[in-house]
């Protein structure tokens, strides 16, 4: 089969990027009262307010990400590598535009909402990447000792 | 001539407009350069999984599981550089 045969082709089964997402969005609401009660004493109540919209804009983008990996997955792996790219793209720019939107509200106080930005970002992605196992197989994700107990023999 | 333009208006500009003139510029560098870096890496990363998963259609979660993954990873670049960006224009 030729090269543009094979990139042509949808990609069966289900999307890991779900599960990986869902579960970085319910480790994100876990953690999200911490980080906002630790830069609400920092920066009151604005910081508080500036860090949970941080929270929000992080969370939004991973699951926009995951949308249009696993939409385009459907399709083709053409359209996937043309949404990762565009997506990309476009998810810089809607970042851009939900600060932007917001950067001369009397609420927001920009530090406590850039620092909240990498840190969620990045915290929530190693987070995630301790529970994935190291032989990354689908779905990737460690089996929970709930799991582990019902499908041991 | 262009130069001498420049010159024109950076002697009519008091030192605070253009230390803000400066910081708008660096600010947009930042953003700029910051989004390039992760742009050429995303598309390394995710051109290589596709050819992976078009080698290897059996492998697909795994591979996509990793792109994911790097994807994100990678844009913390561009969010960092984009931090750097609001600081520097807004603070």
């Amino acid at each position: 089969m030729s090269d543009l045969a094979l990139t042509s082709a949808a990609i069966d089964g289900p999307a890991p990027e779900a599960v990986l997402v869902r579960d970085m969005v319910r480790r994100g609401l876990l953690a999200a009262p911490a980080l906002i009660l630790v830069f609400g004493l920092i920066w009151g109540v604005d910081g508080a307010l500036s860090t949970a919209y941080a929270i929000a804009v992080v969370l939004v983008n991973f699951a926009l990400a995951a949308a249009i990996l696993a939409g385009s997955a459907r399709v083709s792996l053409a359209l996937m590598m043309m949404g990762a790219l565009f997506g990309y793209l476009l998810r810089l720019g809607l970042i851009f535009l939900a600060v932007w939107l917001v950067h001369d509200a009397s609420w927001v106080e920009l530090v406590p909402l850039g620092l909240t930005l990498i840190i969620t970002h990045l915290g929530l992605l190693l987070w995630e990447l301790k529970y994935v196992s190291a032989s990354l197989a689908f779905p990737a994700l460690k089996p929970s000792t709930a799991s582990k107990e019902t499908t041991s023999p | 001539m262009s130069a001498l333009v420049l010159a024109q208006a950076a002697a009519a500009s008091t030192p605070d407009e253009l230390k803000a003139q400066a910081g708008a510029t660096g600010a947009g560098m930042a953003y700029g350069l910051a989004a390039i870096g992760p742009g050429i890496g995303i598309g390394y990363l995710v051109g290589q999984s596709v050819q992976a998963m078009a080698r290897q259609p059996e492998a697909a979660g795994m591979v996509r599981t990793t792109m994911f993954l790097g994807i994100a990873f990678t844009e913390a670049l561009a969010l960092i550089g984009f931090v750097v960006f609001i600081l520097l224009k807004f603070v």
